[in-house]
């Protein structure tokens, strides 16, 4: 069993099938990934840079945008990918375009 | 007629088929809903009760979503004869849900708590009716229907990683076999289509379905912030986020798979209104998992496959709901909960095509009336929608 997952070519994560320990070297097909931090079961994993702003792919769409710099092996959840849908909170200072 | 996706139905007068036979026994109101509890257990299993916090106290479109709803149930294929239990003085015209019942050919009787004389009164005399009517239920014989009788609800719950990874793609694949064989499939939780919805609107039959599946995604993010808050405060919920979800949009991508990869869109249609369309049509409910599944039934689903990372109880009064996961611990943590392990695909020892054919099998049979972890443990939550606050 893979200790994480590749779900399409254009992801820039993978997903962590076991904890994964800081330092621990993942080959996931033709990717070479170190973990810069542990990584919980089932959280994502940073397989290159993604500077702020940029989308979080995974299934091979957005999920979101990087809201700080994110490192290649670090882990990426809520503290550094926001969400572009239902953001009530920013209303008035963005609008989704149809 | 019998091939090896038959499976052994009921023959309803109106034509459709059905996959149960339970006595319906509907409150009109809340008021009513301890009388058609007790008068539902007296005839246990068989015996189906809508406990529902409404029926009074409703206005426009809030008061027809809950009598519209209601009246699905009592014409129902899972559903062979209806007891409709009234107050007296309530919004929700018992007379109209026994009519609704009685226009799908099913036998329907009226106990009104007040015309009884009280709760003992109604509750003896709705016992009575509902012995006499469960011996009939008992003497109905199933027959071998196609496969493309099913309308399949497909639903996701307690989702966490193993969700849009194992269990949803597994079920996406048995929808599409569904569909193959001209069966529908309906998926709800329109919040949970937000992100995603771009995919399946390529995948809409008609330019109408598409414009119809943009329009409700948008309508709910736009009541979500209008709220002036992050959806993030529930979707993902608290625990999809310790599972490893980080935003909707990544919960969204993951749950459409398993409304199939190759399924094409015929429809949109409103909360618990009908499925008529083989392929496959999205319905606009909430996400929240007993709304939702109480909705997809009333549009006419007969079997849910309900897919888990975390694990959940949820089960419905009239149809089967089979658990399915794809996380080997919670499979095993929530064993009473679950019918189906897939985690194997995750850890390359099944693949998908064989966990979607043991999951398709299984559907088989509960079809026919093999009983779900939900229906033994008499899991049968309903909660019906609301539009609009109480006045």
């Amino acid at each position: 069993m893979n200790a994480a997952i590749i779900i399409s070519v254009a992801d820039n994560v993978a997903t962590a099938l076991e904890p994964l320990d800081a330092g621990r070297r993942l080959r996931i097909g033709d990717v070479q990934i170190t973990a810069a931090e542990a990584i919980p079961r089932g959280h994502k994993i940073a397989l290159r840079a993604i500077r702020a702003g940029e989308p979080v792919v995974k299934y091979g769409s957005s999920i979101g945008s990087a809201s700080a710099d994110i490192a290649p092996g670090a882990h990426v959840h809520t503290h550094n990918v926001a969400s572009a849908r239902g953001r009530g909170d920013l209303a008035g200072q963005t609008s989704r375009e149809e | 007629m019998k091939s090896g996706s038959a499976f052994l139905g009921y023959a309803r007068p109106d034509g459709r088929i059905g996959v149960r036979n339970h006595v319906l026994v509907v409150p009109t109101v809340i008021c009513a809903a301890v009388v058609a509890e007790r008068v539902a257990a007296s005839i246990a299993p068989i015996g189906a009760a809508l406990p529902h916090l409404a029926g009074c106290g409703q206005l426009g479109p809030d008061m027809s979503m809950t009598h519209d709803t209601l009246a699905a149930y009592t014409r129902h294929p899972n559903v062979g004869a209806v007891i409709v239990v009234a107050l007296g003085c309530e919004q929700v015209v018992a007379q109209q849900l026994a009519e609704s019942a009685r226009a799908a050919g099913k036998p329907a009787h009226i106990v009104s708590i007040q015309g009884e004389g009280g709760t003992v009164r109604a509750t003896a005399r709705g016992i009575e009716i509902a012995r006499e009517l469960a011996d009939a239920a008992a003497r109905v014989e199933r027959a071998w229907c196609p496969a493309s009788a099913l309308v399949l609800s497909v639903k996701c719950g307690g989702s966490d990683y193993t969700s849009g990874l194992a269990s949803n793609p597994v079920v996406g694949r048995v929808a599409d076999q569904l569909v193959d064989l001209g069966g529908s499939v309906v998926l709800g939780e329109i919040a949970e289509i937000m992100g995603a919805e771009h995919l399946l609107a390529e995948r809409a039959t008609t330019p109408a379905a598409a414009t119809r599946l943009l329009r409700v995604v948008n309508r709910v993010e736009a009541e979500a912030m209008a709220l002036g808050l992050d959806i993030r405060g529930t979707q993902p919920s608290p625990g999809n986020i310790r599972g490893g979800l980080t935003t909707i949009e990544e919960k969204s991508l993951g749950a459409t798979h398993k409304a199939g990869e190759r399924t094409r869109l015929v429809d949109v249609v409103s909360y618990a209104a009908p499925v008529s369309k083989p392929g496959l049509t999205v319905m606009d409910t909430p996400g929240l998992d007993v709304e939702s599944v109480t909705g997809m039934v009333g549009g006419g689903a007969q079997v849910v496959l309900f897919t888990t990372g975390l694990g959940t109880p949820t089960g419905n009064p009239i149809a089967p709901v089979i658990k399915i996961t794809g996380n080997a611990r919670t499979a095993s943590t929530m064993a009473d909960n679950t019918d189906i392990d897939v985690s194997g695909v995750l850890a390359d020892a099944e693949s998908f095509e064989a966990a979607a054919g043991r999951v398709f099998a299984e559907l088989v049979e509960v079809a026919s009336g093999r009983p779900t972890a939900a229906e033994r443990l008499g899991h049968r939550e309903f909660a019906i929608h609301r539009r609009n606050p109480t006045f």
